[in-house]
């Protein structure tokens, strides 16, 4: 492939070192909790034990009065703020709600909710504070599930909750926060158009993103009212907005530093500790750590949504979808705001149907508000449709990879939620599968194989770059997006592709807040690609400079300089007989030809191209235990162009693994109060690496026309097809179809025994 | 003229009306005329709504140029993870 500017590739797709490599193998690297000042104090929070109940007292008088305690913060400290959908970068923020959800005010609506936060001269200190905060609940009955907080009688949570997207507007208050649709076609006539129409319920549980590094920040405000915030986050702008609108502070007041981040998958994309920290900072004007431990990680923090989904699909008997339908009940925890909308948006996304109606619920109830989780809500209700695309085919007795191939999206494909696409990779990666030697290979007793596919949108947004030629001809590069999968590498490579000078050259680093223009967070897969955009834009911004520099040693038209290879040289024998200019040379004379040198971008990338995967996975079922044991796992993925293929490839496995533990494993455990009783590692499991195979990663490249080398965003899409393809290849095993995740040895044994 | 589509939430400020053919060189102006045919859904023009043209989505993007002729559909805006 050659670049944009027609040049052959020498850095781009290849696989270097990392530049923040040796900090992370060496436990240099500073994380959420490497961050230590003078004076620094400790803070803890005192969280809610009950799932639903009235503060009718709340007394800090005791914990005040401890010695070497600083200062409390609780709700009384924060302004309040009004119930309504407010720019934030590039989302929509309801700040009442989120900051109800950071400190709680009269109610409590889950266990593990905040209610008050002390900062201390020692951990041990400020831990003992909380105990002594006195409090009195009065304890309500609360619901968990998303079916039972729809029902009639089912407490409900929000008195001023209305459900939007019903015509009237109700004028009862409920725990269905909104209804939303999508439909194209008549649903009608296309079942009546199918010689088989099946349909199925399926219900998944709520998962944790399950980032290794917990929550941690260190803020420091001082006594003219400027702070600083050094936080874990995948959008450090994102994480200046949220706290200075929620402390009433003005933007400019607050700079926020990302640290190194040990995980996200988008539940570091909201803040928790952080406006707590701030708060406690502004009392006593000394700096403030505080870092959320484990336990109260999985109970106050957002996981995704759990959920409850109705599929209908209706197909000829060779095999084409003439008609799809799904009802999507999702969990948003204790306030608005699942991702159903996406998860309608994407449930037959990949295929192209004439016919299909998606209506979404999204509902409120007595759990920690859900956050982003990768390629949000599309993992579920993806799971379900092609679990019934599974039963489909082996209803209609076609391989599952023909049936998916007869009704694959292609370029110029209506999508179900209504545009076209463009050039996409979908049949690509099926093809890909088709032709492994895994699909061929043989099964053993009790063994099952399973396939299944995925898309999501993935997104651009307002990013921004910076470069500085230092005065020995290496360059700065600042970019805005935390680095959570190597993005650093990946950026540094594109700006020696397009400077053509090594790698090696170029620091690439990730600015504050205060060094760069607004950069949203590393999210929806928009890293690569929208940081990408605007390294590129900003080099060939310093290519221009340079070149202007050059014409002016030479005193010739800047026209008749071209840069090449990494220098800048005449344009042709008009042009004159001059050396060329490397870096270096043009660096060093700087100063007498204008200054400084430098290059930046500021954009807002748009063209993301959407991804599409397909997973193949053989498992092997312990008919006396239950246990499923994945034997062998190949993954599938259109990245558009891979930058560096290493990191696309750890995108990949990371996402297989991920949804691996979403299909077996992960769950939470609530008991009869609503209390969350796996609260830790050791009770949720996540898989490691002795429970899996290796994962085959396969890249597709499919270019995505609108950025210069190709790039299509690779983080959300490979978590979409796990659970289904698992779910499938059990089925194959078992000869018994289960529609409910996890698909824990309990349920399996169940199943089974159910079915004999 | 473009022909623009709506979909999801939006339809409630359009009396269910999905599909306008409207004249507009911008996104901006697109949405200009849709304000003026229905003011309850200039609001929700204003945030939060992606817009795909020609099957290319934008996100904020008041400036983007609309062909003649283009098929433009405005969707919720996508975020992630």
């Amino acid at each position: 492939m050659s670049s944009g500017n027609g040049k052959d590739l020498k850095w781009v797709g290849t696989r270097p070192i990392r530049p923040d490599g040796v900090d992370k193998v060496t436990g240099r690297a500073k994380f959420g909790a490497d961050n230590f000042n003078a004076g620094m104090l400790t803070g803890a929070v005192l969280r809610s034990p009950h799932a639903h109940a009235r503060i009718k007292s709340l007394d800090t008088s005791k914990a005040a009065a401890l010695q070497g305690v600083k200062a409390i913060v609780t709700g009384a400290d924060f302004p309040e703020l009004s119930s309504e959908f407010i720019p934030a970068g590039e989302m929509m923020v309801n700040y009442r709600d989120m900051s109800l959800n950071i400190i709680a005010r009269d109610k409590v609506f889950y266990d593990g909710h905040a209610i008050a936060a002390v900062a201390a001269t020692s951990d041990a200190i400020a831990k003992e504070a909380v105990k002594l905060i006195e409090i009195e609940y009065e304890i309500l009955p609360h619901v968990i599930d998303a079916v039972e907080a729809m029902a009639p009688d089912a407490p409900v949570l929000h008195d001023d909750l209305f459900t939007e997207g019903v015509d009237p507007k109700p004028t009862k208050a409920s725990n269905v926060a909104k209804r939303v649709e999508f439909k194209m076609g008549d649903i009608e006539d296309g079942f009546a158009k199918a010689d088989v129409i099946l349909e199925r319920e399926y219900n998944t549980k709520p998962v944790h993103q399950g980032y290794i590094e917990l929550h941690a920040c260190t803020a420091s405000v001082s006594e003219d009212g400027y702070a600083e915030l050094w936080c874990s986050t995948q959008g450090h702008f994102v994480a200046r907005a949220h706290c200075a609108r929620l402390l009433g502070m003005d933007i400019s007041k607050l700079r926020v530093t990302s640290s190194e981040i040990g995980g996200g998958f988008g539940g570091k994309t909201v803040v928790y500790l952080e406006p707590l920290a701030l708060a406690l900072s502004q009392k006593v004007c000394q700096p403030v750590r505080m870092v959320m431990p484990r336990d109260e990680l999985f109970r106050a923090t957002g996981p995704t949504s759990g959920a409850n989904i109705y599929v209908k699909i209706g197909a000829t008997k060779d095999g084409r979808i003439t008609a799809g339908e799904a009802v999507l009940k999702y969990q948003a925890g204790a306030y608005p705001g699942s991702p159903v909308q996406p998860g309608c948006m994407c449930a037959f996304a990949p295929y192209e149907l004439e016919n299909v109606k998606v209506v979404g619920y999204d509902v409120v109830s007595n759990r920690p508000k859900v956050a982003a989780y990768r390629a949000p809500g599309a993992p579920i209700s993806e799971y379900a449709v092609e679990s019934l695309i599974d039963e489909l085919a082996k209803k209609l007795e076609i391989d599952p990879i023909e049936l998916r191939l007869m009704n694959a999206a292609k370029e110029g494909t209506r999508a179900a939620y209504g545009p076209k696409f463009g050039p996409v990779g979908f049949i690509e990666t099926l093809n890909a599968i088709k032709d492994t030697e895994h699909y061929k290979s043989p099964l053993g007793a009790n063994q099952g194989r399973g396939i299944a596919s995925g898309f999501w949108f993935n997104i651009g947004g307002e990013t921004s770059a910076s470069m500085l030629l230092n005065e020995d001809g290496t360059i700065e590069l600042t970019v805005g997006t935390p680095d959570i999968g190597g993005s650093r590498a990946s950026m540094a490579m594109m700006v020696a592709e397009e400077m053509g000078v090594h790698m090696k050259k170029i620091r690439p680093r990730i600015g504050d807040t205060s060094t760069i223009g607004y950069t949203f967070l590393t999210g929806g897969s928009r890293a690569t690609f929208s940081s990408g955009m605007a390294v590129v834009e900003a080099s060939r911004n310093m290519i221009e400079e340079l070149r202007n520099r050059a014409a002016k040693i030479w005193e010739i038209p800047v026209d008749a300089v071209i840069w090449e290879e990494g220098q800048a040289k005449p344009a042709g024998g008009n042009a004159g007989d001059f050396e060329p200019l490397s870096l270096a040379d043009l660096a060093v004379k700087a100063g007498k030809t204008g200054g400084p040198i430098a290059g930046h971008a500021e954009i807002n990338a748009q063209g993301a191209g959407p991804s599409f995967g397909t997973h193949l996975v053989d498992v092997e079922v312990d008919p006396e235990t239950g246990y499923v044991k994945v034997l062998r796992y190949t993954a599938a993925q259109d990245a558009g162009k891979a930058i560096h293929p290493a990191y696309v490839e750890g995108q990949i496995q990371g996402g297989a693994v991920q949804g691996i533990g979403w299909a077996l494993n992960e769950e939470y455990i609530y008991n009869d109060k609503g209390q969350l009783e796996n609260a830790g590692f050791l009770d949720y499991r996540i898989p490691v690496a002795s429970d899996l195979p290796m994962i085959d990663a396969i890249i597709v490249e499919v270019p995505n026309p609108t950025h210069p080398y190709g790039v299509r965003g690779v983080g959300e899409t490979p978590i979409i097809p796990p659970m289904a393809a698992v779910a499938n290849a059990v089925d194959g095993a078992t000869k018994v179809r289960f529609s409910q995740l996890p698909m824990s040895p309990p349920v399996i044994l169940k199943g089974l025994s159910e079915a004999r | 003229m473009a022909r623009v589509v709506l979909t999801g939430g939006l339809l409630r400020f359009t009396e269910g009306t999905e599909t306008f053919e409207l004249d507009g060189a911008t996104v901006r102006q697109l949405f200009r005329q849709l304000a003026a045919l229905y003011p309850d859904l200039e609001p929700h023009l204003e945030e939060g709504i992606a817009v795909v043209i020609n099957g290319q989505m934008y996100q904020d993007a008041w400036l983007e140029q609309v062909p003649p002729d283009s098929e433009v559909f405005l969707l919720p805006q996508i975020a992630g993870g």
